[in-house]
């Protein structure tokens, strides 16, 4: 085992436990924070595999600007600790995963594992490159997207601006 | 390899040893500072027989001690666990974000080629919106876990306002990152070496004489873009005019109103240092970084054609206290805003930042785009 691989292994166990604790803790805030965590872990992953751009692309958008609008909305509600749920969910849960493990296992066992997983190159992921395929290759569907944010977002704005009449909400 | 590792590790060593200790005076200087500009004597009880060393003792030994041995309070009602991380969440990015500012050209000892800057990244400037975008955590964390309303419209504020501003911000700089074409800050530097005269395309040639002569710095390329990135840069270190999510008169002292002892030092030193960084970024992104106008790599070769050869090792600690010098004035200029400006109100704030900031910073996104175009 090389040194790439064992901090493959690390970083892959530290983001399995912190994704665990999204799910398990009863806090929201905690839950939040250690899925602030369990990103910025799979951005070093990123980074691990020669791909800086896309690491510090993930931290940018997914830990600073998505997770702190979560966190703004999750304070202004401020509930208190989840109940536990209840057996049924528990076992929708489990049958869910057990599918999920069922296609997963045979996928995974007849992929040729490489001794190193960083086989890509310097260029992968570079802003270069990136930028190339978004604004040659992939111009269209990128602005097509462009203008399907923008919609949103004008949706938004609408629907928040709408008057309310009689029922008093603010 | 050791060595490389070695060099590495000393370099980041000096870089937060240097960042650590300027927040440090920085803090002696914001009082002292602000005593000159109201009039007043200022911070002068702390000394050693009467020795107070230009605040050496205040900054090196009072300060230090008063914060660490006063009692470290949690409410109870508050949550521990992240009451406690709260501080390590803002201090952090506001220390590591230098780590891409590069600090000299290169030092060649022997054969050994030592780029001046811990960290050489080929996206160095997304890096530092990555790290301040982290910035916001402490806030919030710190406001949420201090079970406190006055902490908490502390937090939600500050949340609001460093989101706003950091979209303004990072449009503020795209100007420099299309004059440049590059998103690496050593690379970004290194171009600023050049003269406006190799940049001027031949049917603008009637402006040689006028601006020709100046160095090729982002200020000089993007006034706009500046102005912009600044503004946005102080509003990000939430000081006044800026310092809404603190706001004394209003909300006591916001999100860190629990927080007192080392905790609160740390948020104190976490701002201190933001206020280094920023001034870093603009030293680096619109004054030339490390470089003294018509200095090359082997000495000055003025405008004018005359040439003035110097050793290597002057060119690097000239490169080196060019950029301390200009670090801190943009250090002092931040202080003397903070103690000549007042408060914006809360609307004002968002206005400025939505309204007027975020279209001015498209504009110029825009007029560069057609310039570049046109100079083509």
């Amino acid at each position: 085992m090389n040194a790439a691989t064992a901090i493959f292994f690390v970083l892959a166990g530290l983001l399995v436990i912190a994704s665990l604790m999204v799910v398990f803790l009863r806090r929201v805030v905690h839950c939040a924070i250690a899925l602030v965590t369990a990103l910025l872990l799979i951005a070093i992953l990123f980074i691990s595999l020669q791909a800086p751009m896309v690491g510090v692309l993930q931290v940018m958008v997914y830990a600073g600007a998505i997770m702190v609008l979560f966190l703004f909305v999750i304070m202004f509600l401020n509930p208190g600790a989840l109940e536990q749920p209840s057996i049924a969910w528990w076992g929708l849960a489990v049958i869910l995963s057990g599918l999920l493990g069922a296609f997963l296992v045979p996928l995974l066992s007849h992929y040729e594992a490489s001794d190193n997983p960083v086989t890509s190159t310097e260029l992968f992921g570079s802003p270069d490159v990136l930028a190339k395929s978004l604004f040659g290759e992939f111009v269209l569907p990128f602005e097509i997207a462009s203008v399907l944010l923008l919609v949103a977002i004008i949706g938004a704005v609408v629907l928040g601006k709408r008057e309310h009449g009689s029922d008093g909400a603010a | 390899m050791i060595v490389d590792l070695a060099i590495v590790a000393v370099k980041a060593f000096l870089v937060l040893f240097m960042v650590l200790n300027l927040a440090g005076v920085l803090g002696w200087v914001e009082r002292k500072g602000s005593a000159l500009i109201q009039d007043r004597i200022g911070a002068n009880r702390a000394s050693i027989f009467g020795f107070a060393g230009m605040g050496l003792v205040n900054t090196l030994i009072a300060d230090p001690l008063k914060f660490l041995t006063k009692e470290d309070f949690i409410p109870a009602a508050g949550d521990k666990l992240l009451h406690t991380l709260a501080p390590c969440m803002a201090l952090f990015p506001a220390l590591v974000t230098f780590a891409v500012i590069p600090f000299g050209d290169v030092l060649i000892l022997g054969d050994r080629v030592i780029n001046l800057q811990v960290a050489n990244l080929n996206i160095g400037i997304l890096y530092v919106f990555a790290m301040g975008s982290l910035g916001v955590y402490g806030i919030v964390i710190g406001a949420w876990a201090s079970n406190n309303k006055f902490s908490l419209l502390g937090g939600v504020r500050g949340s609001a306002q460093m989101i706003s501003y950091e979209v303004a911000m990072g449009l503020s700089v795209m100007g420099i990152l299309m004059a440049y074409s590059t998103l690496d800050l050593q690379e970004i530097a290194r171009d600023q070496g050049m003269l406006i005269r190799e940049l001027l395309p031949a049917r603008l040639g009637f402006l040689q004489p006028v601006m020709g002569w100046l160095p090729a710095w982002g200020v000089f390329l993007q006034p706009l873009g500046f102005l912009l990135f600044f503004t946005a840069a102080v509003a990000e270190t939430k000081r006044i005019p800026f310092d809404l999510p603190e706001g004394e008169s209003e909300l006591v002292a916001g999100y860190h109103v629990e927080y007192s002892g080392g905790k609160f030092l740390m948020f104190f030193a976490g701002e201190f240092a933001e206020v280094v960084t920023v001034a870093g970024l603009v030293t680096t992104l619109f004054f030339g970084g490390w470089q003294v106008p018509y200095l090359m790599r082997d000495g000055f070769h003025f405008p004018w054609g005359s040439i003035w050869l110097l050793p290597h090792l002057a060119v690097v600690l000239l490169q080196v206290a060019a950029f301390t010098v200009k670090v801190l004035f943009f250090c002092w200029l931040q202080i003397l805003l903070r103690w000549s400006v007042p408060r914006f109100r809360y609307d004002q704030v968002m206005r400025l930042g939505w309204k007027m900031m975020l279209p001015l910073a498209l504009l110029n996104v825009a007029v560069t785009a057609v310039i570049i175009v046109a100079a083509q």
